[in-house]
């Protein structure tokens, strides 16, 4: 059966090419059906490899053939399956394929209907290429085609131009990150002499020590990489602003699955890590940075779509923080349930979205809980999940996240104290959004529940989000035995009972009122705090007076060419002696004689000047 | 040297003043016929120079110029005078002023 994995990326590859072809002539229940049927069948056929793989789990290589050959550098279009890659590619294909079902119905108007399952099929492709590559260029190369998807997804209702400055932004800021890690993957290559993960970390073990500085150099190129693409400080202002394209691309790019290829990078290149400590505390503070300022900004927003993306960027703020800790199979897991729970969300508020004519302001909602019984039940499970409820899959991965982040032995206690307050967080604020949206008086009336297309995947990713904590992901192999020492109870307690404080508050504040906050937040510092927290910590105000300000002024400049001003000037120069030289050619010859006469008297003179000189 | 003695010096200020008087009615006649009898009165004032020198030193050098600038004036005088029939006949007229084709 592991023979046919290289179908996987095949099929939706096919399909979209075929659907980028025939979009002007295929009708459009065909193209539905291409578009969703690729995605299940590799969902089915990733399905078969792995229920093969549990039987018998033996990670195994498969080169088909050779990409280039330059010299000893012989990449490989081959692809490496073990645990973690089994994980991922049934992430993606299994929740890409819900939410490609969701889409049929979400962009059933839609007039490029052919080209939204092109891209998307697109997407899920370069996704699996990414997962599945042996070596470090292939992904890079999946890397870049997810990159690409991103952007024409982003930007795929073209037509209002707010709309394609957020593509071009979501390009540009993952482009730097991309600039860092083909920088690492250079240097890789250099020192190592390979770029095939599994080679690469055997001889990065022979050749480096714990704690040398080419491997801390490497690492930190390659988390740069990483934190472009999986949105965390400081490369993460473009998640918010992708939220311009469809909410089902929302779905399945910016929570379930583009956005934690850096979270898979970082594991997969965990050999790497576990050389370079520093660069792992770097990746925990980064990640625990990201998801206490995303946090805090998510409470303060009042687009739906907003607070979900901002609860991305923290939710792998957390997959960071556990990777950086050392504690891979947790992130990873939390990488999975996350993919579950989030992309629930976000298929609930694309249905709401969808039903109450495109609004996505929270205050504008409410009441929708009796009309739209299954969105309310998607988005109750999700945010339970979310704020990692008790029982919830969410529950079981942060718990892990927070209890093995304790018992890092440099910060231990801090970070996991940080990491409580964003659960605490986490919490208020999801349950602000349902408290909000759901209950209250209605001010709107949605046109009517979700269609069977719709209402499937949503009830499917409740049961996921339910259930997916008792899944047990078969990534013992890949990575190093965690230590099984085990943190005190009372942390555990703890870290249990935050999140339920956390409900407890949202809903006294959102839903009883019985605590007023009107008071704290009215106040000079509480409104000032607001509008900072709301701005995203004004982060891209800085990036605006840094970086686009100076840019665009600069080109302001330079499309004048003032360099060529100078060449510019010698040529006037020659133009102005020129005009005085053609003045004197008048044709008329008797000028010339006395011209001539004149210079030949001064020139005698001169001579005769010099010559009784020089006696 | 026996006979007429005239010093060297009053030969070559008549010569300058022959080529003074040449160059000036280059400069100021208009009619080209006019302009080519100042050429020749010039190339006459750097004759009697040549001569004149060449007498002073004894040397026969300057009568033997001479001899070449009379031949380049008859020269000169055959293609001006060609370029003069020309100039009449392409303009109808031999003011050199009015002849001016070239501007700017």
């Amino acid at each position: 059966m592991g023979d046919m994995i290289w179908l996987v990326p095949l099929i939706p590859m096919l399909s979209s090419i075929l659907l980028m072809l025939g979009s002007g002539s295929l009708p459009r229940v065909i193209i539905g059906l291409l578009g969703v049927c690729s995605v299940g069948a590799a969902a089915v056929l990733t399905l078969l490899v792995g229920l093969d793989f549990l039987a018998n789990p033996q990670p195994f290589q498969m080169t088909l053939w050779t990409w280039m050959q330059v010299g000893n550098f012989s990449p490989g279009i081959a692809f490496y399956f073990d645990g973690l890659t089994l994980v991922m590619m049934s992430v993606i294909t299994g929740v890409g394929f819900l939410i490609h079902l969701f889409s049929t119905e979400f962009m059933e108007e839609d007039v490029s209907y052919a080209r939204y399952f092109a891209y998307l099929n697109m997407f899920v492709a370069a996704m699996l290429v990414l997962v599945m590559a042996d070596n470090l260029l292939l992904l890079y190369l999946g890397w870049e085609g997810v990159g690409v998807c991103s952007y024409l997804l982003v930007g795929f209702w073209y037509q209002n131009s707010a709309n394609g400055q957020a593509a071009r932004k979501a390009f540009v800021v993952t482009r730097i990150g991309d600039t860092a890690m083909a920088l690492g993957l250079l240097l890789l290559f250099t020192q190592l002499g390979t770029l095939d993960i599994q080679a690469m970390m055997g001889v990065a073990n022979e050749q480096w020590q714990v704690g040398d500085t080419l491997p801390l150099i490497a690492c930190l190129l390659l988390l740069g990489g990483a934190v472009g693409k999986s949105a965390q400080l400081p490369l993460h202002t473009w998640l918010p602003d992708a939220m311009a394209g469809p909410t089902p691309v929302s779905a399945l790019i910016h929570a379930a699955t583009m956005v934690t290829a850096g979270v898979y990078l970082i594991a997969r290149t965990n050999g790497l890590f576990l050389l370079a400590p520093t660069a792992m505390m770097i990746v925990a503070l980064i990640g625990l940075a990201t998801s206490l300022m995303a946090a805090f900004t998510a409470l303060m927003q009042s687009d739906i779509k907003r607070i979900l993306a901002y609860s991305t960027i923290s939710q792998i703020g957390y997959m960071f923080l556990a990777l950086g800790v050392g504690a891979w199979t947790a992130g990873i897991f939390h990488l999975m349930t996350h993919a579950f729970f989030k992309a629930l969300l976000f298929l609930g508020s694309g249905a709401i979205i969808h039903y109450l004519h495109h609004e996505h302001d929270i205050f504008k909602m409410g009441g929708l809980r009796s009309k739209m019984p299954v969105t309310f039940w998607s988005f109750m499970i999700g945010s339970a999940a979310l704020a990692a409820l008790p029982m919830t899959s969410g529950f079981f991965s942060k718990d892990q996240i927070l209890l093995q982040a304790y018992l890092q032995p440099d910060a231990g206690p801090w970070l996991w104290l940080g990491g409580l307050l964003g659960a605490l967080l986490t919490a208020i604020y999801s349950f602000r959004l349902v408290f909000v949206v759901f209950f209250g008086e209605a001010k709107t009336q949605p046109d009517g529940d979700t269609g069977w297309r719709m209402a499937l995947p949503l009830v499917v990713l409740c049961g996921l989000a339910m259930v997916g904590g008792y899944f047990i992901i078969p990534v013992a192999e890949v990575f190093p035995v965690a230590s099984g020492e085990h943190p005190a109870n009372w942390v555990e307690y703890v870290s249990i009972s935050v999140p339920l404080m956390g409900l407890l508050l949202s809903y006294l504040i959102f839903h009883s009122g019985q605590l007023n906050v009107d008071k704290l937040v009215n106040s000079s510092l509480g409104q000032w705090l607001r509008r900072f927290w709301h701005s995203g910590w004004g982060i891209d105000w800085l990036y605006d007076r840094i970086f686009v300000r100076p840019y665009y002024r600069l080109s302001g400049i330079m499309v004048n060419e003032p360099i060529d001003a100078i060449y510019g000037l010698i040529v006037a120069i020659n133009q102005t002696f020129n005009h005085w030289l053609a003045e004197s050619q008048t044709g008329r010859m008797r000028w010339y004689i006395a011209s001539m006469v004149f210079g030949l008297i001064l020139v005698l003179t001169l001579a005769l000047q010099i010559s009784a000189e020089a006696l | 040297m026996e006979g007429l003695n005239i010093p060297l010096n009053h030969i070559l200020l008549v010569s300058t003043l022959l080529f003074s008087i040449g160059m000036l009615g280059l400069m100021i006649r208009r009619n080209i016929i006019f302009i080519l009898m100042s050429l020749e009165v010039m190339l006459n004032a750097a004759a009697l120079a040549f001569v004149a020198a060449g007498a002073h030193w004894g040397q026969p050098d300057g009568q033997i110029i001479f001899m070449l600038i009379l031949t380049v004036a008859a020269a000169e005088v055959a293609v001006g005078l060609g370029l003069v029939l020309q100039v009449q006949r392409r303009f109808k007229t031999l003011d050199m002023d009015s002849a001016n084709r070239m501007r700017g």
